[in-house]
């Protein structure tokens, strides 16, 4: 029996750890760690509730304009403007959260996830003109490998050519994912961390050179999409056939839909967006979205107070590392008493229960191509699956929106804050369920909370010992060799972890931290 | 093929949000494809010998390419921190590894390659003045990195790169300095330890509003023409090139889409002054011309 820590897990983002035991070449056990706490929720407490989004943004910089968005929508709500939104800045909102997810997506593929499959060493032998290629091979020939090298060995299975050409891909995406950037940028000020969405709506106008410029820009990115990405994608599932009867997870899914496609339902449980909301299970079906559905567990994270789970609202938290067994600084968040999976898979998987024709399309054409049932999705090649599937169906709208935008109109509305209220912005990150509950006191920031994707995902066990999904992904996983232990990371890689994002300090219920400050 | 020069490099996120990190794959030109495989100055290759979001390898094996650098390119190797180095109870809030069963904090991290090290790079405002995780109550105990080597007798010398995030060229032609030019001489660096090419000038001194400041047009409301600095821009106080350098490949930046600065760059952020959406009342706003007159005075 031996004990497999990886720490760091690196091609993620933030700092993770993760522990298992294997006995018999069998995962036994897993724990998943979050191993960073800033404590975000706190800092907002008393501010100007609309820093909310330029602060929150900042909780990551991977996710940052899922938050900005998510943080406008619960302001909106907050401020009782949710159904006013001007239908430019509602518009703008989907195309800069658009742009954003997909260039999240190209980037979670190739840069964070290929290096598992793909072998940058085997350019060694390239002879042939391309630039690309030639220059990586002068870089290898140089002998300095890093950061490509070291790595887990012995499980590359890509015959040269196709190596070599994810490998001109690879750099290909640099430049793809930076342009999707550029695009969002357009709209949405800078990026990372944008600054023209705001309560009310965007900062920006739209004019008739910035939609014709999108235009271009868009086209050539969702070409990448379904040109290039897509296929990658449908690559590595042939050549690694085996991981889609790897890392199936809980088997339950959520999403809180994703792109408004109508700005007057002020209940962004039942909006209509192109993503819909709600859950479903491996049966494939249907159930609408209850937010009350939601509460957290903190028995085995590294925080004090009460064990039973609580509404995100109701949640207490005092940070203490030292607690006796705790394992991580997440959070174990359930539905409906449940462990329930978010992100591209959830999406996917909900949509397709919802039967919505577009979705099933794109997802019949991938089964058709391995000639499999739905059933294949729940694994680490279905996640990956649907994260091109999702890039490639907001890809596909992108066009639409742009031209549903009125030249030189206001894409903003005036409001006022309110002395006391409460809101709640819910929307799908790229990585999954992103929710912000904010409380206004005093015209100030009385309370915040977000329970982000990761914080689902990664999560710990919960009060009644039930691993998280990661975990869950983990368990009964069979390790091939436990010096390269190529199975585990590329489970945990196919969530798309976010560990940024997934710690942050909830509530205190006025007892002090200061504590643990050392002067 | 004449002999090119490898310069190590160590890439260590503290309490990070990534945004550094996406941020520095924005560059343009040289490009991160550039940066990490090719000559970034001819002749010199940075080898990024370990960054969280790019290098292949996991657990051990990384922590391990990292020792080997501090012991083996002792004086010779660049250390870059972004993220928050938090010190409350010992670092416990955020670490990286562990030896014999026992968490690393990061600030242990930073302290032992930050000694080692030819220089160190704090990217992003976080690590360079504490960003928006060290900002009032300060729950996990963040300090600036100048100051953690202060009190931990590092000696190393220290650039700031700040900014949420920074621009990728504040980096990049920091790096390509350093490989040109050697390490910052006197008068290279502001007060702040901020490199004067890119921090020397003041948002309001560039802005392409000011003639708006200057004539007393103000925007009521977003989406207006007119300055901005009645919706809270901190331009008046920030000091950075984006009004020229403009973001992400020139396409656009806070201030041209409607939004003020939010002064992302400044030892202050996010704490000065009130709300990003407040009007900043208590400091003079500069004058055209002032910092002309700085110069000759």
């Amino acid at each position: 029996m031996g004990k497999i820590v990886i720490d760091p897990i690196t091609r993620i983002e933030g700092h993770l750890k993760v522990e298992t035991v294997v006995d018999g070449g069998e995962v036994k056990e897993a724990r998943c760690s979050g191993m960073l706490f800033r404590g975000f929720e706190k800092i907002l407490e008393g501010r100007d509730p609309r820093d909310a989004q330029l602060i929150t943004e900042r909780i990551c910089g991977v996710c940052n304009h899922c938050h900005t968005t998510a943080a406008a929508l619960g302001l909106d709500s907050a401020f009782g403007i949710a159904d006013r939104i001007p239908e430019n800045g509602r518009v703008m909102r989907n195309l800069t959260m658009g742009l954003h997810q997909i260039q999240d997506h190209i980037l979670h593929f190739y840069h964070l996830a290929a290096l598992d499959y793909v072998d940058v060493t085997k350019v060694a032998t390239y002879e042939g003109n391309d630039r690309i290629l030639n220059s990586i091979r002068a870089f290898i020939s140089r002998g300095q490998l890093a950061p490509f090298v070291p790595r887990y060995e012995g499980d590359y299975r890509f015959s040269p050519e196709v190596d070599r050409e994810l490998v001109s891909h690879y750099v290909q995406a640099l430049e793809m994912r930076r342009k999707g950037h550029e695009a969002t940028a357009i709209l949405a000020g800078k990026l990372p961390h944008a600054c023209a969405v705001t309560p009310g709506g965007m900062t920006e106008v739209p004019t008739i050179d910035k939609i014709s410029t999108l235009l271009a820009r868009v086209k050539e990115i969702q070409e990448f999409v379904s040109d290039v990405y897509v296929p990658d994608v449908i690559k590595v599932a042939e050549n690694y056939g085996d991981y889609f009867e790897i890392g199936r997870g809980c088997g339950n899914f959520l999403t809180y839909g994703l792109f408004d496609l109508d700005g007057k339902d002020p209940d962004y449980t039942t909006r209509a967006r192109l993503f819909k909301q709600g859950s479903a299970s491996t049966d494939l079906r249907h159930q609408p979205l209850d937010l009350d559905q939601i509460n957290e567990w903190i028995k085995y994270s590294w925080y004090e107070g009460d064990t039973a789970g609580l509404h995100p609202l109701d949640g207490e938290t005092l940070p203490n590392p030292h607690k006796e067994g705790g394992y991580s600084w997440i959070k174990a968040p359930r539905y409906r008493g449940d462990v329930y999976e978010v992100g591209p898979l959830a999406r996917i998987t909900v949509g397709y229960a919802a039967g919505d024709p577009a979705i099933k399309g794109l997802v019949q054409s991938v089964l058709n191509h391995f000639e499999a049932s739905p059933e294949v999705l729940f694994s680490v090649l279905g996640r990956h699956a649907a994260r091109a599937l999702c890039a490639l169906h907001t890809a596909n709208s992108l066009q639409d929106w742009l031209l549903e935008l009125k030249p030189d109109q206001p894409a903003y509305i005036d409001y006022s804050i309110p002395e006391e209220g409460t809101g709640v912005g819910i929307v799908d990150a790229a990585r999954g369920a992103l929710g912000h509950w904010i409380v206004i006191k005093d015209r100030k920031i009385g309370k915040y909370q977000c329970v982000v994707p990761t914080t689902w995902n990664a999560s710990p066990m919960d009060g009644q010992g039930t691993p998280g999904p990661i975990e869950q992904a983990l368990l009964g996983t069979r390790v091939r060799d436990e010096q390269n232990p190529f199975e585990i990371v590329r489970i945990v890689r196919s969530f798309d972890p976010c560990i940024a994002c997934a710690v942050h300090l909830l509530d205190h219920r006025g007892r002090e931290l200061r504590k643990y400050i050392i002067s | 093929m004449s002999e090119i020069k490898e310069m190590p490099a160590v890439w260590i996120s503290a309490g990070a949000c990534g945004g550094c990190a996406v941020s520095m794959l924005n560059a343009v030109a040289p490009s991160i494809k550039n940066v990490l495989i090719d000559e970034v100055v001819p002749g010199n290759h940075i080898s990024l010998k370990f960054q969280v979001n790019i290098s292949a390898g996991s657990g051990d094996q990384v922590l391990k390419a990292i020792e080997d650098v501090g012991q083996q390119e002792q004086g010779k190797f660049l250390l870059i921190v972004d993220g928050v180095v938090s010190t409350a109870e010992g670092g416990i809030f955020c670490t990286v590894g562990e030896r014999g069963g026992e968490l690393i904090p990061v600030v242990q991290w930073v302290l032992e390659l930050g000694r080692k090290a030819m220089a160190v790079i704090a990217l992003g405002t976080c690590s360079a003045f504490g960003g928006i995780p060290g900002a009032r109550p300060n729950p996990t105990g963040v300090k600036r990195l100048m100051d953690i080597f202060k009190e931990g007798g590092v000696n190393t010398p220290l650039i700031n790169v700040p900014g949420c995030p920074p621009h990728p060229d504040w980096l990049i032609g920091t790096l390509a300095k350093v490989l040109m030019a050697g390490l910052p001489k006197p008068g290279d660096l502001d007060d702040w330890l901020r490199p004067r090419e890119f921090y020397g000038m003041l948002i309001h001194e560039n802005c392409p509003r000011r003639a708006y400041f200057d004539e007393g047009k103000f925007a009521k409301k977003f989406g207006e023409p007119g300055c901005l600095y009645e919706l809270g821009c901190k331009g008046p106080i920030t000091y950075a090139d984006c009004p020229i350098r403009q973001w992400n490949n020139g396409v656009n930046w806070c201030i041209r889409s409607g939004m003020g600065c939010q002064g992302c760059t400044q030892p202050e952020f996010p704490d000065f002054l009130g709300s990003f959406y407040e009007k900043i009342t208590d400091v003079d706003i500069p004058k055209i011309g002032e910092y002309w007159q700085k110069q000759e005075d």
